[in-house]
């Protein structure tokens, strides 16, 4: 199974949860049917002409209908976003396979989900909605929670115990690793330049080779760059995880989110950044460390607020292996490879668990916090979104491209607080996407249908599309697809014993050939060749034998033979074998070539001889290898 | 047949400037390229011109392997590659390609700025040679070139230490560099997955040695350097700037803080803290305990343990004082030492390994009076205690990391020839696996017998896998097929490919055997007489009556006729192929003999 992500969209059909009593969220109003039935009051409330549902947030699982995940033996990880789901697989499907992926995947994977953990198990909601995903009731629900696709198969989040047991699961591996699985397939990660120990997949055998890219980037950032040169030579290049914005540039991007944030500030505004606590933060923070004492905004504090906080800023230092060339020059001097060390040294960022305690003491306006959920429905950003939002000289700047800014913002409409999309999202794009295919050449590209067509929204852009030839293969959510490629060859291996007793002829230049009669092993998929085992020797004793004791054991099959045999020279080998009575005779298609006396006779055509004789076992033998001297053996 | 050749060029019979060199399979590999801290003259580094005498080394060897950043392992590198020459990669770990310089830097100043030696490298040259160094992860495995590839593991040793398999096709070698199979206070154990080479290069440092458990030494240690200090002495622990200081700090410092002792705890060198700094970076190759705590606690930041200054040697009242270098050879473990020696409450500790003709070596084998520079006489009157805290493996860890890797063969190195020889038997009695022990400049030559890797086509092994789905090791099934060799590809095909590939048609051999039977029945009672016959001897094989009264043995056809002459005669018409030979010559054989009386 190829990564194990979490689809986080469905939180925004959820109202927020605050963390302190919010008198506007508990006053919405519930939600009415036109006929003016009120029984979904309790479950849906009404915000802007939007309805959200009023219970703990719930996440859209992969699909795990389609198939046994019991017989799942191996999942392989990309990127940290891409496990989000694993505790769901690893608990409650059967599966008792193994998961592979990276150390900083691991760590960061496990910050990522104890935040989300945390945030949500914080703020206790006694009411639990499920009323509404009756299916007879959704389809009376306007959209967007009317189309919501297999609301039944919504979960809850997962617990940290769960979370604990899911990662207790996974295999630490490294770039360039080759993992056997089950001596039938190597796997192999490589990096793939988009995060911390980010990796594409080579999944190989010694004849085929699919490749799995998944999230990759060309862009210099923090994390070792892409690993191009591995991915050639691949009959299959798997391609998902393209940029979500692809008519964003990320360099314009942290331009604009810089000169916002710097004009807010200097009006005394506030600025608020809903991110992950991992990732494009370490970006944003090295450029307001390179920006702010240019910008002027020395004396402004940055806050950055979440349960994992500081273990993500640690983190982000011990991981020297695993950065780009800039920051591993950086730890060899020894020097933390992050300039955000630097920025809490100095006191410019500060970071909390949690608005509460500390923080509210050191709280100064106007700042800069950032914070997760990008959401914005659960974590400390909705108790700042419901702060500031009142004020038109706060801007809220959405940097994570993974939710649409205007539906994570419905819930809290009217907002005076000024708002800014700059979505940073380093992964691939299609003008890349076509480069890197023609530097990698694979025989075929798979990759998700939508990938294929230009955005519905922007149906004249067929440049936002992947182009390549052959076209690519698309498949869709529960769909099977078969893979164009034969398998022919396996590798086996002869033992030395074996190859010393072979005999090799050369049938044409450059060609030699070895008939190869020999006992096959085959364990955990490798297969070896042994020099078949001496025949037993007869029992010495006089004991008359039975009949069945002489059957041939097993059944040697003797070579095929090619060849042809002339009969001129054929006679005269016979004559010289003592054989004086030969007579030949033409037929339509050859010869026929008589031994009177002993009542034999043997045809001979272009590719068939047939001895025909009496059953003297003795002369057919003679006349056997006789015959044989004129052919090759196969 | 194919060998692998080993010649060290040091740590041959010896501990000090490892440096090996092994050809394998074509390729020509050195592992390690050490000083040696014994000699101050030409012997301090490996004689490279055994290499090669006039050519030039970057078109001999391959590839150079270091395998962590103790100056016996990579102290000649510099002058290897830059005052030699030297171009091709050289491989280490990310920390050990972090610190080497360092202490490269180090080890040149103490030469030549304090003992004044001239053509020795320079600080550019150390740069220079670095710029050649490819880094690598552990497990990670580095094509080389289009054969040779190299893997490194954990060692546990320091900080960064890497054990490295270097393979060429099937055939492979391991080599340990130093390690240590039971984890301490601020590393894990060395470790290695069965990899099955044909030959393990490991060191044998402690090769007669088996240690009592760590928690001994340890108590052992802070008991004495307690004692020490209560009764106002002072203690010096000459130690190599990482490694065993970072672990013996740990130690100290728990100490301190659970006992609540004042006595202050110095570390020489500027050194200090840029080394813990390493460890806090690097900490992912640290043990799990330290990684997985780093966050809440950061165990390289001390609280009790302070930057030396010179001035406080002769401070009075207690105090402990962690100085470089660790053999006391040189620079301040040194100077401190001559200040400190003749007191008697005091107390030097060496934790490691010392070399011979270091003053280490010489207090610890006894000496007690030392002639100095300038043939000054030194009386050694502190105490003098010995604690193994170096962390190489122990001949217990020795042959659980022979046991864990399972060689072919094994080689040691980096160990002394009488203590070497002692455990080469017990490796060959318990393992029976050959072992050697070359001293330097000594070529060990091993055959390797590796099988051949061929490309069978997957319908002939699907032919076979299935016809032998029911493993009978009594009956070995016997494979058939046709070993296609061109240019350098190795293919195993089915014979009938064979031919088809080569545009060749089959010819068909085909016998047929009269054979006569006196039976005066009517034919097809005789025929019947034969199938009923021929089922209950050939019971493993299919035996088929058709309807046109002919009788198929697998692919064998016999058909009967009456005698022309003698009705009382039938003739058996026995044909097959020349495939079947065995089967039908045994047929003819059989039927020769006649039906048995009563088959009715």
């Amino acid at each position: 199974m190829l990564d194990c992500g979490l689809d986080m969209t469905s939180t925004l059909n959820f109202l927020p949860l605050p963390l302190v009593q919010s008198p506007r969220l508990s006053k919405l109003p519930g939600w009415v049917l036109k006929d003016g039935s009120t029984f979904l009051d309790k479950e849906l409330k009404e915000c802007s002409g939007h309805v959200f549902v009023d219970s703990v947030p719930e996440f859209c699982l992969p699909e795990t209908e389609l198939l046994d995940l019991s017989t799942v033996d191996v999942i392989l990880i990309s990127n940290y976003h891409c496990m989000m789901a694993l505790p769901y697989i690893t608990e409650y499907t059967g599966f008792a396979g193994t998961v592979y992926a990276t150390e900083p995947t691991v760590q960061i994977g496990r910050l990522l989900m104890e935040e989300l953990v945390n945030s949500i198990e914080r703020v206790p909601k006694a009411q639990s909605a499920s009323m509404w995903k009756n299916k007879e009731v959704q389809r009376l629900l306007p959209a967007p929670l009317k189309d919501a696709v297999e609301v039944s198969m919504w979960r809850k989040c997962y617990t940290m115990p769960e979370v604990n047991a899911a990662l207790s699961k996974i295999q630490l591996v490294g770039y360039s690793q080759k993992i056997e699985l089950f001596g039938a397939v190597q796997v192999t990660p490589l990096s793939s330049g988009y995060a911390l120990g980010s990796s594409n997949w080579i999944i190989q055998s010694h004849y085929e080779k699919v490749s799995y890219v998944s999230g990759s980037s060309l862009l210099t950032t923090h994390p070792q760059p892409m690993d191009q040169a591995s991915l050639k030579n691949s009959d299959v290049l798997i391609l998902t995880g393209l940029t979500q914005i692809p008519t964003a540039n990320p360099d314009g991007m942290v331009g604009e989110f810089c000169s916002n944030l710097a004009m807010t500030v200097r009006n005394g505004g506030n600025v608020l950044v809903p991110c992950y606590p991992s990732g494009v933060i370490y970006d944003l923070l090295e450029c307001l460390y390179q920006y702010i004492d240019s910008a002027g905004l020395s004396n402004v504090p940055f806050y950055f607020i979440s349960p994992v906080a500081n273990s993500s800023l640690e983190f982000s230092q011990i991981f020297a292996e695993w950065l780009c060339h800039n920051k591993q020059t950086k730890v060899y001097l020894p020097e933390p490879p992050f300039p955000h060390a630097e920025l809490i040294q100095t006191n410019k960022l500060k970071h909390y668990p949690s608005i509460h305690g500390d923080f509210s003491n050191d709280f100064k306006q106007p700042c800069v916090v950032f914070t997760g959920h990008p959401s914005l429905r659960f974590g400390d950003v909705v108790h700042f979104m419901e702060l500031w939002g009142k004020s038109s000289l706060n801007t809220v700047i959405f940097t994570e491209p993974d939710f649409s800014y205007l539906d994570a913002l419905a819930p809290y409409q009217p907002l005076a607080m000024k708002c800014v999309y700059c979505p940073i999202d380093t992964r691939l794009n299609f003008i890349q996407v076509s480069k890197l295919l023609k530097e990698v050449q694979p025989l075929h590209v798979v990759c998700p249908e939508q990938y294929t067509q230009p955005p519905p929204t922007q149906a004249h852009r067929t440049d936002l599309m992947i182009d390549c030839q052959p076209p690519p293969m698309s498949y869709r959510r529960a769909e099977v697809l078969t893979l164009p490629y034969k398998r022919r060859y396996e590798k086996i291996e002869i033992m030395p014993e074996l190859a010393d007793s072979l005999v090799p002829l050369e049938i044409k230049p450059g060609i030699s050939l070895a008939t190869v009669s020999a006992v096959l092993h085959t364990k955990d998929n490798k297969h070896v060749l042994q020099l078949p085992p001496k025949p037993p020797q007869p029992p010495a004793s006089k004991k008359r034998k039975r009949v069945s004791d002489d059957v041939p054991e097993c059944k040697p099959l003797k070579p095929l033979l090619s060849g042809s045999i002339p009969v001129d020279q054929f006679v005269q080998t016979l004559e010289k074998h003592g054989f004086s009575d030969v007579k030949v005779e033409d037929t339509a298609k050859g010869h026929i070539v008589l031994l009177q006396e002993a009542e034999t006779l043997i045809q001979i055509e272009e590719d068939s001889t047939h001895i025909i004789c009496d059953n003297d076992e003795p002369l057919r033998v003679k006349l056997r290898d006789l015959v044989l001297k004129f052919l090759q053996k196969f | 047949m194919p060998e692998i050749k080993v010649t060290p060029l040091g740590a041959g019979q010896d501990v000090g400037r490892s440096c090996i060199l092994v050809s394998i399979a074509g390729k020509n590999v050195m592992l390690d390229c050490g000083m040696h801290m014994g000699y101050n003259d030409d012997r301090r580094f490996p004689d490279f011109s055994y290499i090669t005498q006039n050519g030039r080394l970057t078109d001999f060897l391959d590839c150079v392997i270091i395998s962590h950043f103790h100056l016996d392992h990579c102290g000649a590198l510099p002058y290897f590659s830059e005052m030699v020459g030297y171009d091709g990669p050289i491989y280490m770990t990310h920390p050990t390609k972090a610190i080497c310089p360092i202490l490269l830097e180090d080890y040149r100043k103490i030469t030549v700025d304090k003992k004044g030696e001239t053509n020795f490298f320079t600080s550019q040259m150390i740069k220079d040679c670095m710029k050649k160094v490819v880094a690598v992860h552990l497990h990670q495995t580095v094509q080389v070139d289009e054969e040779l590839e190299i893997k490194a593991y954990y060692a546990g040793h320091v900080l960064g230490a890497a054990m490295f398999q270097i393979k060429v096709g099937c055939e492979s070698v391991v080599y340990t560099g130093d390690y240590n199979m039971t984890p301490d206070r601020h590393l894990g154990a060395a470790w290695i997955d069965k990899c099955r080479p044909d030959l393990l290069i490991t060191e044998s440092t402690y090769a007669t040695t088996i240690r009592d458990s760590k928690r001994c030494r340890e108590r052992d240690f802070l008991k004495k350097v307690h004692e020490t200090v209560e009764r106002g002495g002072k203690v010096l622990i000459p130690v190599f700037a990482l490694g065993r200081a970072q672990e013996l700090c740990i130690l100290l410092e728990t100490f301190w803080e659970r006992m609540n002792l004042k006595a202050p705890i110095y570390f020489s060198t500027g050194l200090t803290e840029k080394a813990n700094h390493y460890y806090k970076l690097f900490i992912t190759w640290t043990n799990q305990k330290i990684r997985k705590t780093f966050v809440q606690r950061n165990m390289f930041e001390f609280k009790h343990i302070k930057a030396f200054d010179r001035a406080f040697a002769d401070n009075p009242g207690p105090m402990v004082v962690f100085a470089t270098p660790g053999m006391l050879h040189a620079g301040q473990s040194l100077q401190i030492f001559r200040k400190w020696a003749g007191n008697e409450k005091n107390m030097v500790i060496m934790p490691g390994y010392c070399v011979q003709g270091t003053v280490g070596h010489k207090i610890l084998s006894g000496q007690r009076k030392l002639e100095m520079e300038g043939r000054q006489i030194l009386e050694v009157k502190m105490q003098v205690e010995y604690m193994s805290f170096s962390a190489h493996a122990d001949a217990k860890g020795i042959m659980q990391l022979i046991r864990q890797a399972e060689p072919r063969n094994v080689l040691l190195v980096h160990g002394e020839a009488k203590k070497m020889e002692f455990l080469k038997q017990k490796i060959e009695q318990e393992f029976h696996v050959n072992c050697y022990m070359p001293a330097n400049g000594e070529t060990t030559t091993i055959f390797t017998n590796p099988s051949i890797p061929v490309d069978i086509s997957l319908g002939l092994l699907k032919r076979e896998t299935a016809t032998g789905l029911l493993p009978d090791s009594k009956k070995p099934k016997l494979m058939h097929g046709t070993l296609m060799m061109k240019d350098n590809s190795f293919r195993l095909v089915s014979p009938e490919q064979a031919l088809k590939e080569l545009g060749l048609t089959e010819h068909q051999l085909r016998f047929t055997c009269r054979v006569h039977i006196q039976d005066p029945r009517k034919e097809h009672e005789t025929v019947l007489r034969v199938y009923n016959h021929l089922k209950g001897v050939l019971k493993d094989y299919s035996v088929q009556h058709l309807p046109d009264g002919s009788i198929t043995v697998e692919s064998i056809l016999i058909q009967a006729t009456a005698h022309s002459e003698d009705q009382g005669t039938k003739v058996l018409l026995v044909s097959w192929t020349y495939q079947d030979e065995e089967l039908g010559s045994f047929l003819t054989s059989l039927l020769k003999k006649g039906l048995p009386q009563s088959t009715a």
